[in-house]
């Protein structure tokens, strides 16, 4: 799962930072010429931008090929199910919300009143996708639900009084 | 171009005064408004029951009171140091102050009485469509109280702006812009300078833009026919957002530039590379805020392409120039560690650490899944709790401590180090919330998510703790400073 692999991530280069610091800190004692600690810290520096930019590079090539996000414009396929969904305060209108195992459904997402969230977790409470409920605006959002199940709708932007009530369920035989 | 400025001794007194009175009504603010953050998270973890309307009334004060005094405290650092270089007026610091509380006498108005709750970013339409949870005059009250501040800050803004361009003779000097593309480099050209007039040229224009789109959201409220465009207002107001909590940490490092080298008797003076970083963050801070849009799929890709790239870009700087910078200096220096010299460090870890989960949210496959999750409170308090205040509180330190009585003593030794686990546990329990896919600003939790609110109620408890215990001592021996 992406949001593990993320949290794992993060947790390795925190325990990285912390170990840079200590080191320093543990080291910060027994004065030394500053210049050469500047010439070795720099010449150290030199290699971490080189590394940081090789990593930016990989990194955007790999999660931005290709463009993670639906198309806006592309009419959806044939085999593609469209479901219109309008966020209201405090429910959400959902034109189907019955599928089978296995289908792709483009939901076309905009907002009756203000700014939501319309995001799709599993039965484990775990965030599918989402994207933002806009009024004037459509935000489509393609999924393929492989598993059957009861899957919920949660809305994902502060929109008032009953924000955290407003959930929907799609069920996926 | 460095001779400090001369002032007299009536104008030293006057501006420590004024800079004492930031720093202590800083901690004050922090003080209370940390206690209505672990009032949310308690709620969340199901310790206490605070209905709906309260709990997002809370939600409401809890950020913008934090964003706004955190502004306000990262002001106050960068107008006490960068008056040695450039002729500041102690009147115009004042005025803001007086401004400052006006605005927040109108926000706690629309908050409190009111019960204004259409949280900090006051998101274009929910203030005038509250489902009558709260007035258009309450909506007003909110948006007239941040207008309010803006226009303090914009004044403070003007004077630092006049004050630079007169000594350097232009921004685009003051920020070392010809030293960046072949004039010779200047080692005494103070960093804090560059920093200053970086944090000018964002803030002045992230102000003005929230100025405007709180102007057109105050004339919607009371002439509803006249439709705002919610995708053109939402960027404005993520572009004023954004630039604003970022200058606040960009004012507050000069801190770390001024005090590392007095405690370890090395300069850190400006470079091409440092030049660089700054000229850049200052590029980067203005255009990287599409990343909090990464999940409205009509703004144009390329904009949404550029907040991811730009957000990696713009942890560089941090990362690799003024992090290490700061790593650099402290190593083998016999640095003398003191509540102060410890703060500045701290901060170092808290700026770099915050942009560890800031930049992986930052990317769009991932914020897919972690987009208005716990993980974004995660980051940010990241680097508000760990990376500006220790700023904020290393700098009180050093004028309570006066370098002649300066010490270890051990209860601020203990206290600091109650905050900053506290804050760790606080920041890793919310990072865990946005991997465990928790939803942010929700009322109520399901079963599930429960315990990790109640851990960081318990965290955000200690962070407190310690920091009542750091501002307690201030407040008794910051008035009694004499250094300016």
């Amino acid at each position: 799962m992406l949001a593990e692999s993320v949290w794992i991530l993060t947790l390795v280069s925190l325990v990285l930072l912390s170990a840079v610091f200590l080191f320093v800190i543990a080291n910060s004692g027994d004065e030394r010429d500053y210049s050469e600690v500047q010439k070795k810290w720099y010449a150290i520096r030199s290699k971490w931008l080189l590394f940081l930019f090789v990593v930016g590079v990989i990194v955007t090539w790999a999660t931005l090929s290709p463009y993670p996000i639906t198309d806006q414009h592309a009419a959806a396929d044939a085999d593609t199910t469209v479901v219109k969904v309008v966020g209201h305060q405090w429910y959400w209108e959902i034109d189907n919300t019955e599928y089978s195992a296995g289908d792709t459904v483009e939901f076309h997402v905009t907002s009756g009143d203000v700014n939501h969230g319309f995001a799709i977790y599993d039965e484990e409470d775990r965030l599918l996708t989402q994207t933002q409920a806009m009024p004037d605006y459509v935000n489509k959002v393609r999924h393929t639900f492989d598993r059957p199940g009861a899957y919920r709708v949660l809305c994902m932007e502060y929109c008032g009084l009953a924000h955290h009530a407003m959930l929907a369920e799609l069920t996926v035989r | 171009m460095s001779e400090a400025i001369q002032y007299d001794a009536a104008e030293n007194r006057a501006g420590l005064t004024g800079v004492k009175a930031y720093l202590l009504t800083s901690l004050l603010v922090f003080a209370l408004m940390m206690l209505a953050g672990v009032v949310l998270r308690a709620a969340q973890g199901a310790y206490i029951n605070i209905p709906p309307e309260v709990f997002y009334q809370i939600m409401t004060l809890h950020g913008a009171g934090m964003v706004g005094i955190a502004g306000f405290a990262g002001a106050g650092v960068l107008w006490y140091f960068l008056r040695q270089y450039v002729r500041l007026n102690g009147k115009v610091l004042w005025l803001n102050y007086f401004i400052f509380l006006g605005g927040v006498v109108l926000i706690l108005a629309a908050i409190l009485i009111g019960g204004f709750a259409g949280a900090w970013t006051f998101l274009y339409p929910l203030p005038a469509q509250s489902m009558g949870l709260w007035s258009p005059t309450a909506a007003t009250a909110y948006m007239l109280g941040l207008l309010v501040i803006g226009t303090g800050f914009l004044l403070l803004y003007l004077d630092i702006g006049i004050a630079l361009i007169k000594r350097y003779g232009g921004l685009g000097r003051a920020l070392g812009v010809p030293m960046m593309f072949g004039a010779k480099v200047d080692p005494s050209h103070p960093t804090t300078v560059v920093a200053g007039t970086m944090v000018l040229i964002v803030n002045f224009t992230g102000i003005a833009a929230g100025a405007v789109v709180l102007a057109l959201c105050l004339f919607n409220l009371w002439q509803p026919e006249y439709k705002l465009d919610p995708l053109l207002i939402k960027n404005l107001i993520y572009f004023f957002g954004h630039v604003f909590i970022n200058a606040t940490i960009y004012s507050g490092v000069v801190a770390v530039y001024e005090l590392l080298p007095k405690y370890t008797g090395r300069p850190w003076n400006v470079s091409r590379p440092f030049l660089y970083a700054w000229g850049a963050a200052t590029l980067m801070v203005l255009a990287v805020y599409p990343h909090h849009l990464l999940m409205d799929f009509v703004m144009p890709p390329w904009m949404l392409v550029m907040g991811q790239v730009l957000s990696y870009l713009s942890g560089i700087p941090v990362l690799a120039i003024t992090a290490y910078g700061a790593l650099t200096i402290v190593y083998r220096s016999g640095i003398r560690w003191d509540a102060a010299s410890a703060c500045m460090l701290i901060a170092m870890f808290g700026w770099a650490g915050g942009v560890i989960p800031a930049v992986i949210d930052g990317t769009l496959m991932v914020n897919k899944v972690m987009h208005n999750t716990m993980w974004v409170p995660g980051h940010f308090h990241f680097y508000l709790l760990l990376g500006l205040l220790p700023m904020v509180i290393g700098v009180c330190y050093y004028l309570s401590n006066n370098r002649e009585n300066g010490g270890k003593p051990l209860v601020d030794t203990a206290a600091l180090a109650i905050y900053f686990f506290g804050a760790m546990g606080l920041i890793l329990a919310f990072l865990a919330g946005g991997a465990d896919s928790v939803p942010r600003r929700w009322a109520e939790h399901f079963e599930s998510w429960r315990f990790l609110g109640q851990l960081s109620a318990v965290a955000g408890g200690l962070t407190l703790l310690g920091f009542l215990v750091i501002t307690l001592r201030n407040l008794v021996k910051l008035p009694q400073a004499k250094i300016a």
